[in-house]
């Protein structure tokens, strides 16, 4: 039980204490940069700035102090509902996230996740899908056609990207055997020679040389496309440039949170700003090896630090480095999101719609049976 | 410690599902009330050790389905019509049989003893079980539900050209 709060209590100062303020500065600082610009450096305590640093206190104290407004003939029960539906399913996904492998001091076992549980991917997706209510309820209880428009948007667009983004990750699965998000992690702490296959196909065996050359074993090298297809389904359901199709401030005025103001706009704000570092922490345990560290199993790093200063340090050791790993490579996705977002213009609304069914579906559904053949040929010729 | 979650699920579920038939009114507010209801009978499939159905059963009833039922109920909610005073009545009446029927038939049950509980299977309810089940005992009704649900899609595929043309 202990155990469990303190690694709740980890992810809740990690990710929505540090990782989710910073990120609100981020954004800020990357698009500046990004448009030669200076970005946010005015907010100031005694003439302190700290690189604008101080934002996202000041959004905060500005959100709560602004008046809270129920328009009138709105739903008042759903309208005040709606901002909670929609950020707690982004705080409750983190629970499969594992943010360090499992380790062994003495007799015990420290897993560094809340809940390792079988069917983890499939929660996710799940609690994803709960996700859309928050929007669709905020649309509709706020009793405006704008925001009803937008919700309608919303429902539309997560539902048709929640399906295709299952479909794009079938290929994983296949390869990884497993549905557990810490089995998945634990599967790609190793390498791989980037031109062993030609030993079978030739028949010879492969140069020394050649045979450095050498990848992690992480799911983007196995599933390249897998990884770009469900980048572009996560991020639609993120609903944030260029997928904010369901807010489209130029069509729509603000979309589905138009009605709201003060600290329950704030909380769809830090709902959309919370899912990035969320599908940082996804895409990481997915495509780019968990906790691991490249060309550094876990045996290697005990054994290494293990030989001077005994087992229980290193493995302590390496349990911060892991640690330190997984949180680095989710800050590489977080700026890959933030890139993205600030490159793309706006996709229209049927181009969202079409590039969803017309192309990432047909995509994903190649990419299951192509890897199946590959898993077949791999088991029968290598064999 | 499951029992009380077991009455807490079991509360929300016959909360939303009553929600969901007294919000005559209130289409939206109806259907809301039912992904309540099914998201507390998720739960209740976790504590039966069943977790993928459990699991399923949020992703796809109340994460899926229950989202175009609401994106169909919110395009109609503009319209004020609604079915004729006789059937209506018509349709109560019959509600209201069976619901009383379905009511009397489980308050007989109540005294019943329930028989101890059989042993699980290794992996039950995970995937890995299930996906054995579903490929080998149970493939006929596999297919043939797959079968179906592609010629609604067809179908539902024809009919939408139809219209637009």
């Amino acid at each position: 039980m202990l155990e469990i709060v303190l690694k709740m209590l980890f992810i809740v100062l990690v990710i929505l204490g540090g990782m989710l303020p910073l990120i609100t500065w981020v954004e800020r600082k990357q698009s500046a940069v990004m448009q030669d610009r200076i970005g946010a450096n005015r907010a100031d305590l005694m003439g302190v700035t700290v690189l604008g640093l101080l934002h996202p206190v000041a959004d905060v104290l500005k959100l709560f102090s602004k008046e809270d407004v129920v328009p009138t003939g709105a739903n008042r029960t759903l309208h005040l509902l709606a901002p909670v539906v929609a950020i707690v399913p982004a705080i409750v996904t983190l629970a499969v996230i594992p943010f360090g492998g499992s380790y062994t001091f003495g007799g015990a076992t420290l897993n560094l996740v809340v809940a390792d549980v079988d069917w983890g991917i499939v929660f996710v997706f799940a609690v994803g899908g709960i996700a859309t209510y928050g929007a669709v309820m905020a649309g509709w209880a706020s009793n405006n056609n704008w925001s009803l428009l937008g919700s309608m948007r919303a429902a539309a667009q997560m539902v048709s990207y929640e399906v295709t983004m299952g479909f794009s990750i079938v290929g994983l699965f296949m390869i990884y055997e497993t549905l557990q998000l810490p089995a998945m992690a634990a599967w790609q702490d190793d390498s791989f020679r980037l031109l062993g296959f030609i030993e079978y196909l030739l028949d010879i065996p492969l140069p020394a040389f050649l045979g450095w050359i050498r990848l992690p074993l992480w799911g983007v090298f196995l599933q390249p496309l897998g990884f770009v297809l469900f980048l572009v389904c996560i991020m639609a359901e993120n609903k944030r440039p260029p997928f904010d199709a369901p807010e489209g401030e130029s069509e729509l005025v603000a979309g589905y949170h138009l009605e709201y103001s003060g600290m329950r706009f704030g909380l769809f704000y830090t709902a959309e700003f919370l899912e990035v570092p969320v599908i940082g922490c996804i895409l990481t345990t997915l495509f780019f090896g968990g906790w691991s560290i490249p060309f550094l199993p876990q045996e290697t790093i005990v054994g290494f630090i293990g030989a001077g200063f005994g087992e229980g340090f290193a493995t302590g050791v390496c349990l911060v480095l892991h640690v330190l790993s997984f949180l680095m490579k989710v800050a590489l996705m977080i700026w890959l999101q933030m890139a993205l977002r600030w490159t793309l213009p706006r996709f229209r609304y049927d181009q969202v719609m079409d590039l969803c069914w017309k192309i990432i579906l047909p995509l994903s559904i190649a990419n299951v049976f192509v890897t199946g053949a590959i898993i077949l040929w791999i088991e029968t010729v290598m064999a | 410690m499951n029992e009380w979650i077991f009455y807490a699920f079991s509360a929300v579920a016959v909360a939303g599902a009553l929600g969901m038939v007294s919000n005559v009114r209130n289409t939206v507010a109806a259907a809301l009330s039912l992904v309540a209801s099914m998201v507390s009978l998720g739960g209740i499939y976790v504590l039966l050790e069943a977790y993928l159905i459990g699991v399923l059963q949020i992703l796809v009833y109340a994460g899926a389905i229950m989202v175009v039922f609401l994106f169909v109920v919110m395009l109609l909610n503009q319209r004020k019509d609604g079915f004729s005073a006789g059937r209506q009545w018509v349709m109560k009446t019959f509600g209201a049989v069976l619901g009383v029927a379905g009511a009397v038939g489980l308050v007989g049950l109540l005294p019943a003893r329930f028989p101890e509980a059989a042993a699980l299977p290794e992996g039950f309810g995970g995937y890995r079980a299930l996906g054995v089940m579903l490929f080998t005992d149970y493939v006929l009704a596999f297919e043939v539900s797959s079968l179906l649900l592609l010629s609604a899609m067809v179908g539902a595929v024809i009919l939408a050209r139809r219209s637009a043309d």
